[in-house]
């Protein structure tokens, strides 16, 4: 195993498989060889793949803290606009009608929370990318139609060029790329 | 494709399939790609855009004179203050519905069945709230001073009134615009670098470049992905429910007889779905048929439509005849005047052309051979769209011009302004759709995908 110098001659090294069981199989076969830091490209999502490789998802928690955020946002600005800011009689209803500001609470609660959704989902992936190594690789676009794609990233302390595509190699990919950075 | 619990369909020119089979991966990729980044624009989408165009200056001179004359132009009056305006605000919002429908709940109780029409379903959605905000903000008057309805804090050290359901739109209608935004784009990721890993020519592949962010399919993106797509249909589906509730709740809270009924939200959400499930068939049957997808948008997607239509429709007549009935049974004259004053009064041919549209027509649907005919779906798809156009109009016009006072009592009758004002916004739909069926996948790819057996995957070269 080479020793990993400060920057790895290599992005990783790109295998390309033509469905999702040769694909989980390489992901298996890598981890067997002690490989942790993989990736995989595939056209659509897929359970088994997202399960071989393995993922702690903390997107909902994030969408949970938007909600509740939201929710008292939305109840706050409310209570304090109509009691405090500029309290009006209405017909003698109290000030703080709060059946009436269900409505508008419940409609913060989903904005926040979609707003989480969407910005939480695009931060954790690290979105908008202009660029990454794998767009350099030829042939990767089909990654977007009907290819299956495992990279094993040069930054994996046991990254060693040489053995990782002969890792790759033995699962008999379609195609073998190296990834500059 | 099929769910475990139905056996697959026992020969391929039944109607059941959701997709037809024999399709690929790749297969899906290319022919949905193929729509957008062919340079053959097929001559129907020029007559088509330059019509539709045409009605979007129509509204732009509409909005101009608007702005110059003010509301006068409009046929409006005292009692009659709503008219066209709230009319067509509730008509288009009630179209939407239906893309969110299809694209949110229909997802959660995993009828794949709604894949192939959602995109342009959720698309439809986004652009009939458009529509539908034009409306309420050139009601107000004074169009320029439209933000005072949000809450900031300013010089007259005012705030909205946060008992009103009047604001309760506002906040409703602005969520659901953005929401129903933010649904359809993050759907669209995916597609949009399909687009640009496929795209031939460089300022295509760098315009969805940037709109795809950057999206390369990586199985961890996927993963958060798939569960930011399912919590905003899970959001998404009370927040529809609610829009066109606190819609019902302008009228409901009002006491002008005929507004004052608490069946009005269920049966407002009721009219919202028929109508835009009325509208996505509308839409689909031609696009289908231009466009060649009668091989993911099947004859299942319209017979299904077809009985979403029905169903809905039952609920709304219920609607109609509960409101009749508690008129009776409440015992106020008030209301009993206006239910014979919708039958029988100046208004009374748009009640029964509402009723031979939204009631008499749709039963047809329970034949199943209707159903399976594209000309009569398609007809009665129209039919539809116009009685809950009807409805909308019958409700506003017939309570407020004949309340409480005869001695207020006046007719309502639109103006020029109010007819090519509410023709450009369907300009403005049609446009924004034309554009959208041109430019972006009007299927989504990704989910198309997962719908395609996975075993059989056939060589073939990208053409």
């Amino acid at each position: 195993m080479g020793v990993p110098v400060d920057r790895p001659p290599v992005f990783g090294v790109l295998a390309e498989f033509s469905g999702k069981d040769e694909l989980i199989d390489a992901i298996g076969h890598s981890k067997d060889h002690g490989y942790r830091h993989m990736e995989a490209y595939t056209p659509l999502p897929l359970h088994d793949v997202v399960q071989a490789i393995g993922h702690k998802n903390r997107l909902p928690l994030i969408v949970l803290c938007g909600g509740i955020l939201g929710a008292t946002v939305g109840f706050a600005m409310q209570y304090y606009l109509s009691v405090e800011a500029y309290p009006l009689n209405v017909g003698g209803r109290p000030f703080n009608s709060w059946p009436s500001f269900i409505i508008i609470t419940f409609e913060m609660t989903i904005l926040f929370a979609a707003f989480s959704a969407v910005l939480g989902m695009l931060a954790l992936n690290g979105l908008p990318r202009p660029y990454h190594p794998v767009f350099h690789v030829d042939g990767f676009e089909q990654a977007s139609r009907n290819r299956f794609f495992l990279l094993l990233l040069s930054r994996d302390p046991v990254f060693d060029l040489e053995r990782a595509t002969e890792i790759l190699e033995s699962r008999e990919p379609l195609s073998m790329h190296e990834v500059p950075f | 494709m099929s769910q475990a619990t139905t056996p697959p369909p026992p020969d391929e020119t039944r109607t059941a399939a959701i997709i037809r089979p024999g399709h690929s991966l790749s297969s899906v990729t290319d022919k949905i790609s193929k729509i957008v980044l062919q340079r053959h624009t097929p001559r129907g989408w020029f007559i088509g855009l330059g019509i539709s165009f045409a009605l979007v200056m129509l509204l732009l001179w509409s909005l101009t004179v608007l702005l110059v004359k003010g509301t006068g132009i409009w046929g409006l009056n005292i009692p009659v203050g709503w008219g066209f305006a709230i009319i067509n605000f509730v008509w288009w919002i009630g179209i939407g519905h239906a893309g969110t429908l299809i694209s949110a709940i229909l997802l959660l109780v995993k009828q794949d069945w709604r894949t192939s029409i959602n995109r342009f379903a959720e698309a439809m959605t986004l652009f009939a709230v458009a529509c539908a905000g034009i409306f309420p903000l050139i009601h107000v008057g004074r169009p320029w001073l439209a933000y005072w309805l949000l809450p900031y804090p300013n010089t007259m050290d005012m705030w909205p009134q946060f008992r009103s359901p009047l604001l309760w739109d506002v906040f409703a209608v602005s969520t659901y615009a953005s929401v129903s935004l933010l649904f359809w784009y993050v759907g669209l990721i995916p597609d949009l670098a399909t687009l640009r890993d496929r795209a031939k020519s460089r300022p295509w592949k760098i315009a969805y470049g940037v709109l795809a962010l950057g999206w390369r399919g990586a199985a961890r993106h996927w993963d958060r992905y798939e569960t930011a797509y399912l919590l905003l249909a899970g959001l998404a589906t009370p927040l529809v429910v609610s829009v066109h509730t606190v819609v019902s709740l302008d009228f409901a809270v009002g006491q002008v007889p005929g507004w004052h009924a608490t069946v009005f939200p269920p049966y407002f959400v009721a009219g919202a779905v028929f109508s835009g499930f009325a509208m996505v068939v509308t839409l689909a049957i031609p696009l289908r048929k231009v466009y060649g997808l009668e091989d993911f948008i099947t004859m299942r997607h319209l017979e299904n439509m077809a009985k979403v239509m029905l169903a809905t429709g039952l609920i709304v007549a219920y609607g109609y005849a509960i409101e009749i009935f508690t008129a009776w049974y409440g015992g106020s004259e008030y209301e009993m005047f206006m239910v014979q004053n919708r039958m029988k009064g100046p208004y009374a041919t748009f009640f029964w052309a509402l009723i031979l549209c939204n009631v008499a027509i749709p039963q047809l649907l329970w034949s199943r051979k209707i159903r399976n005919s594209l000309l009569a779906l398609f007809l009665i798809s129209i039919v539809v769209n116009v009685g809950m156009w009807l409805e909308r109009f019958v409700i506003v016009v017939t309570s407020l011009s004949r309340d409480f006072l005869p001695s207020s009592w006046d007719t309502y009758e639109p103006t020029f302004w109010d007819w090519s004002t509410y023709i450009g916004t369907i300009g403005l739909f049609l446009a924004l759709l034309f554009l959208f069926i041109r430019f972006l996948p009007m299927i989504s790819i990704a989910e198309m995908r997962m719908l395609v057996p996975a075993e059989e995957e056939p060589e073939e070269e990208e053409k």
